[in-house]
């Protein structure tokens, strides 16, 4: 990555508000607002009418198209909700609609697997299911999904069918892609039947755009990929222009420099979940972030705007601040500030108007070290949390040296548990200790009444997860039993 | 055969009502509903509104040319609010703009103040201020009271299950567009187009044949597009009316979800008594309905509670009530099932209450008192052709229900932070209209000149693919391939009258109609085809596109039959109508036969409950159902699943909440949920029982759109199981749906 320490040309002024990538086998050029949704562009400007509108704020999939970006030579596509993706993020890609991966006269393979195992009922949701799906066999192109095509569609809702029928349709295109598993080509793939013949000829088209240089970043407020802000102010966006800040290169990135790892901030989950270094430093990442949303919103969802959407139940914000990170910030100058200082009070957070979130870095774990990340909600995907927690402790022969525990959905911010960790720190790892400790953590926490749960249920869930914790990382000293009896 | 429209559902080219290509000069509609569950309202300010540029119109009640009023069953639900508001999310007044996003801006710009009044947001309140729909409904076998005097084993107790939001994926909505002299077309995403002809009739003040409502299809209903697509189409023609122009009007999800009642809470209680052989001698049930604003279809829902309060069991002596209690939450109303599933909780509960106090397996209970040939149910009907205990037997037998219970003992007894629970689910569902002069349906089918037909029903297709079966019905009696027939949508000008797509039944009552009609046909063709083969018609057959003679062994094309028909003036078309027979009740005495026949099923529900979170994952449910003889058993299978989803979901995390200021809590998906492809079970296991299936059903095979809903029940009874073994301490509760929260708080109370 970069080093930020002069203001990236990027920001700088830019007059033109053109908008240019390719919509299937379409060209666009136009000068619309950047703030549009992508799905009232498809739906409205384009009638392309195959692209549902199910609920607006990203959570039930009927509206998932594909977006295809160039990556050297080849343009590798994600899934993604068009109902809170501003249209300026379309510039210089590839936007796949259902539309565009439909052959001339017969089902591709992910629609002739779900009309075999009557897979659609209503056909309401299946436009959205059927994208998700070409999708996940466009990812084998790359080699690097090692995800279930299961996981593909965990963002797609449907009300009709109970999802054993799509389940077995998204078996029968697992197995379809394995006969093919040799090289997984392009070519093969529309050879195959998956998707059209024309995404041969999208590459080239693509490097003709020179987006870079028609990519309106100046008016407007800043918005990465919109999972938060479109949600709650979709109207008010839609009628103007955003200040982009999803594609800025010096943004994202991920790179490990000696004991520390550094991510921009406009790092998606995605991207954290198929880091190699991550994985290794945290071997059950993958698990953890399977519980954070969709797919599609993933592969949206930025750690900054997860920071500064400052909900005192963000995932990411509770996953790093254990990590004990420290957050990058430009404005004037570069600063840098601890991660457990920045969010101050509900929704309120240390960042001027002027200044921008770049990077959050943190120390990597040593071999004494173990991270534990615990999410429960009224469903298990795609929900926001009734309590998360993540916990990075230190124990040497026995002795906790050091404990960061934080803890959300039980104070007015994402909770950095200072007094427990305090507690901690410098006790034998057992039974007595544990309990003792939550006992303090009882003592910091004021959840509140609300949707997500009562304070009551939060309390205990609160102490559940802090025991989880324990039992995990160490279940040769620490079992639940002991813990709650 | 698969679902017809497959091909343009997977494609994204089938057409929901959103996606029709809009005349020019559409204007687009949205309601400004009340901000307040109840009160008067003192002022109302529509001038900045309507000064914004690009609002055309704002329609209140003042500008309705016939009645203001909605209400199907009683008259008693205006379509804007006048002096007074009951609900929040009660429609006041209807903004036409040149766009939706003016429309919204406009809304914001509407001034009210409203003078509160009390409010009332559950029905144990109402009914202890007496605030009622209508008289309650009760039904009587044997005398109860006495009975239970006699009993060993007597049990009490309260339950409660929450509403359901319907979460159709395509949101309520409706295309209203002029023609001429006055005359309108709506195409509305509407279960019940006669319902809505109407009601566009009654509050425009026309005639109903001014009024043609066209369904394409349907993005999920589930029964919420029942009775309550029905406002937003006539919102929409009263604006057309006076405007002559298109309106358009698609509810966005948060004004669906804020504007539209739910499945209906009931608070329930009750008495059970049981002798020493564990027979359930005696039922004694009062069932609160949370029924809303306004009556929608809730005393109908009301009385479908009554009728499957016992459930699959036979019991000689019960006493039932009903109170649908009005309070300030949105009009509930249908949701699949209509009521059924309350009433099957209450008793599922109480069995398990007496299981739980006499330290037995609930399923010694069930078994002990399943339904058999010659029982009478407390509405008096015998039960015929029971398949009750041959599902119950077979789902023990097929599953290995042994094997199923040692080894989660096994798991018990191995594991401490995850406990796996187990529970048996009987279900016994009426088919039909309870209502008995609904159940009747109509089928015009064309034969059009060059041998391709089309067939139009009051059916509505949304996805239960009940098209795929008229398809297949008239293919079938016709003996024409598949691909000779077009399923037409559902409009009012070609098969008027109807009765809405609901209670399981629309399969049955229009693919009768179908049926008649093309045996009507074949008649008529059977003499033609007899003269051109100069065979004896008793010899002719209609199959696979070709008409042959049997005995005389000559044969001739389907097209060659038809055109000889033209020549000869013969009608290619025929319209025919379908009453079910025998069916009857009498609401004065609340006894007779309603149901045309029963569907019986068992499912066993196996779960696993992670007892350091409270959460839980269904692993297993697997499933003896009665299909009769199946007419496309990928469909009914379908069905099943997708009823199971639902039931699950509404015992489990489907949450519905409302302010102490009846505002909805669960207002959007993110506080809302229903099954993911996660939450679903991750076996589902169907069997179907082989039987003769049923005379009285198409084809003998039997409906499947409401029965196996209430398999989901099984899952909230799995789920107490496991939570008991954890913690043998805990003192059971009924109150669905067993949300993690309350999971959690039971594991550890």
């Amino acid at each position: 990555m970069q080093h930020l320490s002069v203001f990236p040309t990027e920001f700088l002024p830019c007059t033109l508000l053109m908008i240019e990538f390719i919509l299937n086998n379409k060209p666009i050029r136009l000068f619309e607002k950047s703030g549009m949704t992508l799905l009232d562009f498809i739906r409205e400007n384009n009638r392309l009418k195959g692209t549902k509108i199910g609920c607006r704020e990203g959570d039930c999939g009927a509206c998932t198209v594909l977006v295809g970006t160039l990556e050297k030579e080849e343009v590798t596509y994600q899934s993604i909700t068009s109902c809170i993706s501003p249209l300026g993020n379309a510039n210089g890609k590839h936007i796949v609609t259902i539309e565009g991966i439909n052959l001339e006269k017969k089902l591709n393979v992910a629609q002739q697997v779900m009309a075999d195992n009557f897979a659609t009922q209503c056909g309401f949701c299946t436009p959205g299911f059927v994208v998700s799906m070409t999708g996940f066999a466009l990812k084998m192109v790359e080699n690097t999904n090692t995800n279930t095509c299961t996981e593909a569609i965990s963002g797609n809702i449907c009300r009709c069918t109970g999802y054993k029928s799509i389940e077995k349709a998204t078996n029968d295109l697992e197995a379809k892609l394995a006969t093919i598993q040799q090289s997984k080509q392009l070519a093969e793939l529309i050879r195959e039947g998956f998707i059209p013949d024309y995404f041969s000829s999208i590459p080239e088209k693509l490097k003709k755009i020179n987006f870079r240089a028609w990519l309106n970043r100046t008016e407007g407020n800043f918005v990465a990929n919109g999972t938060d802000l479109y949600v709650r102010q979709a109207d008010a966006l839609s009628e103007g222009n955003v200040n982009l800040v999803g594609e800025i290169t010096i943004l994202k990135g991920i790179a490990i420099e000696e004991n520390r790892c550094k991510l921009g901030a406009s790092t998606t989950v995605t991207e954290i979940a198929e880091n190699e270094s991550l994985q290794k430093i945290f071997p059950k990442l993958k698990a953890y972030l399977k519980l954070v949303s969709s797919e599609q919103i993933r592969n949206m969802g930025t750690l900054g705007g997860n920071f500064v959407n400052a909900s005192p139940i963000g995932d990411m914000s509770i996953f790093f601040l254990a990590l004990n990170s420290t957050l990058h910030i430009l404005g004037e100058t570069e600063r840098e500030i601890p991660f457990q200082e920045f969010h101050q009070d509900y929704k309120k957070y240390d960042l001027q108007k002027e200044e921008i979130l770049t990077a959050i870095s943190f120390e990597i774990p040593d071999k004494d070290t173990k991270f534990n990340f615990e999410k429960v909600s009224k469903r298990t995907h795609l929900d926001i949390a009734s309590v998360n927690s993540a916990a990075k402790i230190t124990v040497k022969e026995n002795t906790i040296t050091v404990a960061n525990i934080s803890i959300g959905g039980v104070a007015a911010i994402p909770k950095f548990l200072v007094k427990t960790n305090a507690y901690l720190k410098g006790k034998t790892i057992n039974i007595a200790t544990v309990k003792e400790a939550e006992k303090v953590l009882q003592s910091e926490i004021a959840p509140i009444s609300d949707v997500r749960g009562t304070n009551i249920y939060k309390r205990l869930l609160a102490r559940q997860l802090f025991f989880a914790h324990f039992v995990t990382l160490y279940p040769e000293q620490i079992d639940l039993p002991s813990l709650t009896n | 055969m698969k679902n017809i429209d497959s091909y343009t559902h997977l494609r994204g080219e089938s057409l929901f009502v959103d996606d029709i290509i809009t005349r020019q000069d559409t204007l687009y509609g949205l309601v400004f509903d009340s901000p307040k569950a109840h009160g008067k309202i003192s002022s109302i300010n529509y001038a900045i509104a309507e000064a914004l540029e690009g609002v055309i119109k704002i329609f209140t009640y003042k500008d309705i040319l016939g009645k203001n009023q909605i209400g199907g069953i009683i008259p008693d639900e205006p379509l804007w609010a006048e002096e007074e508001v009951h609900f929040w999310g009660q429609p006041i007044a209807f903004i036409v703009a040149e766009t939706e996003a003016i429309a919204k801006k406009a809304r914001a710009l509407i001034e009210i103040e409203i003078e509160e009044l009390p409010i009332i947001t559950t029905a144990r309140e109402a009914k202890e201020k007496g605030s009622f729909i209508n008289a309650p409904r009760s039904f009587r076998l044997g005398n109860a009271n006495e009975a239970l005097k006699k009993c060993k084993h007597i049990f009490e107790g309260n339950t409660f299950s929450n509403g359901q939001e319907h979460l159709y994926l395509e949101t309520q909505g409706a295309y209203a567009v002029p023609m001429e002299n006055g005359n309108i077309k709506i195409t509305s995403s509407t279960q019940g187009p006669t319902s809505v002809q109407k009601m566009v009739a009654q509050v425009l003040g026309v005639s109903m044949h001014k009024i043609e409502i066209d369904v394409i299809r349907l993005g999920g209903g589930f029964g919420g597009k029942e009775d309550q697509a029905t406002p937003w189409a006539v919102m929409a023609a009263v604006a057309v009316q006076q405007l002559k122009k298109p309106v358009k009007y698609i509810l966005n999800r948060h004004d669906d979800l804020r504007m539209t009642g739910k499945r209906h809470p009931y608070d329930s209680t009750y008495k059970i008594g049981l002798d020493e052989h564990l027979k359930i001698i005696a039922y004694e049930v009062e069932f609160l309905q949370n029924s809303g604003a306004a009556a929608d279809l809730s005393p109908a829902i009301a009385e479908r509670t009554l009728f499957h309060a016992t459930n699959s069991y036979y019991i000689p002596n019960v006493s039932s009530i009903v109170h649908s209690c009005k309070t300030n939450l949105p009009p509930n109303t249908a949701f699949r099932g209509f009521g059924g599933p309350q009433g099957m909780f209450v008793i599922e509960s109480a069995i398990a209450r007496a299981a739980d106090a006499l330290k037995i397996d609930k399923k010694i209970i069930q078994e002990a008192n399943l339904l058999v040939e010659n029982d009478t149910f407390s509405y008096g009907q015998i039960a015929t052709k029971v398949e009750m205990k041959n599902t119950w037997n077979t789902a023990k037998k097929q599953f290995n229900l042994e094997k199923i219970e040692s080894e989660t003992a096994k798991f018990n007894a191995a594991n401490t932070n995850y406990k796996k629970g187990i529970s048996l689910m009987p279900i016994t569902f009426g088919i039909s209209f309870t209502n008995t002069p609904m159940n009747h349906a109509r089928a015009l089918i064309h034969i059009y000149q060059d041998g391709s037909v089309g067939v139009s029903t009051g059916a509505v297709e949304m996805g239960q693919s009940v098209n795929t079966k008229m398809l297949q019905v008239a293919s079938q009696t016709l003996g024409i391939s598949p691909n000779k027939v077009k399923l037409e949508t559902t409009n009012t000008t070609r098969v008027a009258n109807t009765s809405p797509s609901a209670a399981s039944a629309t399969a049955d009552l229009n693919g009768k109609a179908v049926l008649k009609a093309c045996k009507a046909l074949i008649e008529r063709l059977k003499v033609i085809a007899a003269n051109l083969l100069n065979a004896n018609i008793e010899h002719i057959v209609f199959k696979e596109d070709v008409v042959f003679a049997t005995k005389e062994d000559v044969a001739i094309s389907w097209e060659e039959v038809i055109a000889a028909a033209m020549l000869k003036r013969v009608a290619l078309t025929e319209n025919a109508h379908y009453a079910t027979p025998t069916i009857h009740f009498d609401k004065t005495k609340e006894k007779g036969h309603p149901f045309a026949y029963h569907v019986y099923g068992t499912a066993i529900t196996q779960v696993t409950v992670d007892c350091m979170r409270g959460t839980y994952e269904i692993d297993a449910v697997k499933i003896v159902h009665d299909f009769g003889k199946s007419m496309n058993l990928g469909i009914d299978i379908g069905q099943v699943e997708g009823a199971l989803a639902q039931g699950i979901g509404w015992m489990t995390i489907e949450e519905i909440a409302y302010g102490k200021d009846g505002r909805l809590l669960s207002n959007a998906l993110s506080t809302y949920k229903v099954p993911d492809v996660f939450s679903a079970a991750k076996k589902v296991e169907i069997i179907p029982l082989e039987t003769q299936g049923n005379e009285m059903a198409i084809l003998k095979s039997k409906a499947v759109g409401e029965p196996p809903l209430m398999y989901g029940i099984g899952a909230y009874f799995a789920i107490q199981h496991a939570i008991k073994v954890f913690n043998p301490k805990h003192k059971l509760q009924f109150h669905a749906p067993y949300t993690p929260e309350k999971v959690l708080l039971s594991l550890y109370k």
